[in-house]
């Protein structure tokens, strides 16, 4: 930890929600009364025990918390170079990182007595996060999907509505997560009393990119904790995907103090990060502007129309990124770059050849990158990922880039 | 005094309420949305809302979505939104004109060269929808600085601990949103309308206009007759969206006029 207050960077974002010039709370004056009492009910469980013990038996008994820290030792052999430590969160329940954060939400929403629960998702992975906690709870949820990712996340849809959730296929403009956010908030302005936007992503008006990272900060903690214990030290590079940045933020903050430890985020480069904008990468590509409540680097055009992402994974498909990686990026804290599809394709089926795991393509973002790193470091040096997120969603996407016809075999093979 | 204030004052002197309608500017390109513009004071209408097209309208329903995407397609853009209002002014230098929109587009030009260009080409105050008083410092103060009007947003949200807030730095007029949801959706009910119309008049002398959920001439008089005037927008939209000539637009505007004029 920082030995003086004034220099940490762990103070953000400050009373009017802005970490540096970013975030803020650009939203709409029917959604802004509901924005100042979230602030005030998040503010009094942050410092309520009862809240965090909650939340710690849940993440115990019901996602299966601590996740494994673990030691990719073939990974590392065939990367030759720095140990190569993965962050097990695909081994929760549902899936992927997103249910760490969602029931920090839906403990909130019970408190603030909102009976009816909407999110936005774009892989389906905070979707399928969101309808398990409200059928847990017995809420009622209604999950905005844009309709392309309905259609190339098949198995997920399924699981929302197993889990008793409607799915509303968003037509508006490209059918991506951007989009089923604009949706999300369209639902929230005319049903704004008894209902609660469960934003999954540290995105969004002020609370919620904070309150987002402190429920993902779990990775972190965690983290911290297991990494003394295996070898008795911080590790020397952190690297995580980022789309909104819940993951990667998650398993920043708790090291933001640490000057030694080295932060890495990795955007989605998708074509490559072009002129003709076909790709994720709001920071290495984007400027700043507004969008969804606040104000981060966007992909837009010159008029301040924002553009629509390009990648293989949905769940990175976003232009817009959490607004403290976007401070963080323009303090020089971290370092943001970005993987192309093929290359997260490649780290895809080396983790599963070398490792026996299925990884999701947003985590296979990251690996691309380590893979990058890894062979020119010395074996002494420690990298620590995020495997955010499990593979099953993705296998008939992967089986479409590497030419393999899965047509017929769908419903067996889907989990 | 503004072009805003000014009309006020001469609607106050003739006992009328304010009729003020809202199109998309270059919906479904500049030259049809220019001539629907160049008719509409003569259709009634009292202030000009005209809307900036956003890529992300979050606050609106589908038929203004789908109205920016058309105007987006015909290669709309600000600079395109000023010449319009120049064009206008050209021949009209009296009805006001309040553009609407989000802040993106304005945030991206720069706040303060946009605010020399919109006093430049004849705009008179701005609906900025994702401006909430708490951000203020934004946009509002420098286009109050600049000799713009900066009109908010009130809602049923809006309590009356929050009121005053939001009544701080608003000018020209209030815009009161009848219901809770995005523009084009529920019917506003004049009954439910008239307290809350009360209750922000109660705290400011400056008009109140309504609007969301007005369709048809019947609502806009029993809007208007509870409050200084309506706002018509999707209803106004879904007749351009339906291909009809600027006169038959026209025809339908002077209806929801006549409704509101008639209160």
């Amino acid at each position: 930890m920082a030995d003086d207050l004034f220099n940490s960077f762990m103070n953000g974002p400050d009373e009017k929600g802005r970490f540096g010039i970013h975030g803020g709370r650009f939203v709409s004056e029917t959604l802004m009364p509901l924005i100042l009492s979230l602030e005030e009910e998040y503010n009094k469980a942050k410092d309520d025990p009862s809240f965090w013990a909650e939340m710690d038996f849940l993440w115990k008994h019901y996602v299966g918390r601590p996740s494994p820290l673990y030691f990719a030792e073939r990974l590392t052999e065939r990367l030759g170079g720095a140990k190569v430590y993965m962050k097990r969160d695909e081994l929760n329940h549902t899936g992927a990182h997103k249910i760490n954060n969602v029931l920090g939400q839906i403990i909130l929403a019970r408190r603030m007595g909102k009976t009816r629960i909407i999110a936005e998702t774009g892989a389906g992975q905070h979707g399928v996060a969101t309808a398990t906690v409200c059928a847990k709870f017995g809420l009622k949820c209604v999950v905005y999907m844009g309709a392309h990712d309905v259609e190339r996340q098949q198995p997920n849809v399924f699981r929302m509505k197993l889990l008793g959730a409607e799915v509303v296929p968003v037509t508006s403009g490209r059918g991506t997560l951007k989009d089923a956010m604009n949706d999300a908030l369209r639902d929230w302005v005319t049903n704004v009393r008894d209902t609660f936007y469960c934003i999954g992503t540290v995105a969004g008006p002020h609370p919620y990119p904070a309150m987002v990272r402190d429920f993902q900060a779990i990775i972190g903690k965690e983290t911290r904790e297991q990494m003394m214990e295996a070898e008795g030290r911080l590790p020397d590079t952190l690297v995580a995907a980022i789309g909104g940045g819940s993951n990667a933020m998650g398993l920043f903050y708790p090291f933001l103090d640490e000057k030694d430890v080295k932060i890495i985020g990795v955007e989605a480069g998708g074509k490559g990060v072009n002129d003709k904008m076909e790709h994720c990468a709001s920071l290495t590509g984007g400027r700043p502007g507004v969008l969804h409540g606040n104000r981060t680097y966007l992909l837009q055009d010159e008029d301040g129309q924002i553009l629509e992402g390009f990648s293989i994974s949905a769940g990175l498909d976003y232009p817009g990124i959490g607004p403290e990686h976007s401070w963080l990026h323009d303090i020089g804290r971290a370092q943001y770059v970005s993987i192309t599809d093929k290359e997260a394709l490649e780290a895809f089926q080396l983790c599963c050849e070398t490792e026996g795991i299925i990884p999701a393509l947003e985590p296979s973002h990251a690996l691309g990158h380590v893979m990058k790193i890894a062979p020119e470091l010395p074996k002494d040096h420690i990298i620590c990922m995020n495997l955010c997120g499990r593979g099953d969603k993705d296998i008939f996407t992967v089986a479409k880039h590497l030419g393999v016809d899965m047509s017929g075999t769908e419903g067996r093979t889907a989990d | 005094m503004t072009r805003i204030d000014a009309t006020f004052a001469r609607l106050k002197a003739d006992g009328k309420k304010a009729f003020v309608s809202y199109i998309m500017a270059g919906d479904p390109d500049v030259e049809t949305s220019l001539a629907v513009m160049k008719g509409l004071p003569d259709a009634g209408v009292d202030i000009i809302e005209l809307g900036l097209p956003f890529t992300d309208p979050m606050a609106d329903g589908e038929t203004i979505q789908l109205a920016g995407q058309r105007a987006l397609a015909h290669g709309m853009s600000l600079d395109r939104t000023l010449q319009m209002v120049r064009d206008f002014r050209a021949g009209n230098d009296t009805t006001p004109i309040v553009l609407m929109g989000y802040y993106n587009p304005i945030y991206n030009r720069g706040v303060d060269t946009f605010l020399a260009q919109a006093k430049e080409a004849g705009i008179d105050g701005l609906i900025v929808v994702d401006l909430p008083p708490e951000e203020d410092e934004e946009l509002c103060i420098p286009a109050q600085n600049a000799g713009l009007n900066f009109i908010r947003l009130a809602t049923p949200t809006t309590d009356d601990k929050r009121l005053p807030k939001v009544l701080q730095n608003t000018s020209g007029f209030v815009y009161y949103v009848s219901i809770t949801g995005i523009t084009g959706a529920a019917a506003a009910q004049a009954a439910e309308v008239a307290p809350e119309v009360a209750r922000i008049k109660a705290q400011t002398d400056i008009p109140v206009i309504v609007g969301f959920g007005i369709r048809t001439p019947e609502t806009s008089r029993e809007i208007a007759s509870v409050a200084d005037g309506c706002v018509v927008g999707s209803a106004i939209v879904s007749e351009i969206a339906a291909g009809k000539s600027p006169s038959d637009v026209l025809a339908f505007v002077k209806g929801l006029a006549d409704g509101a004029h008639s209160a």
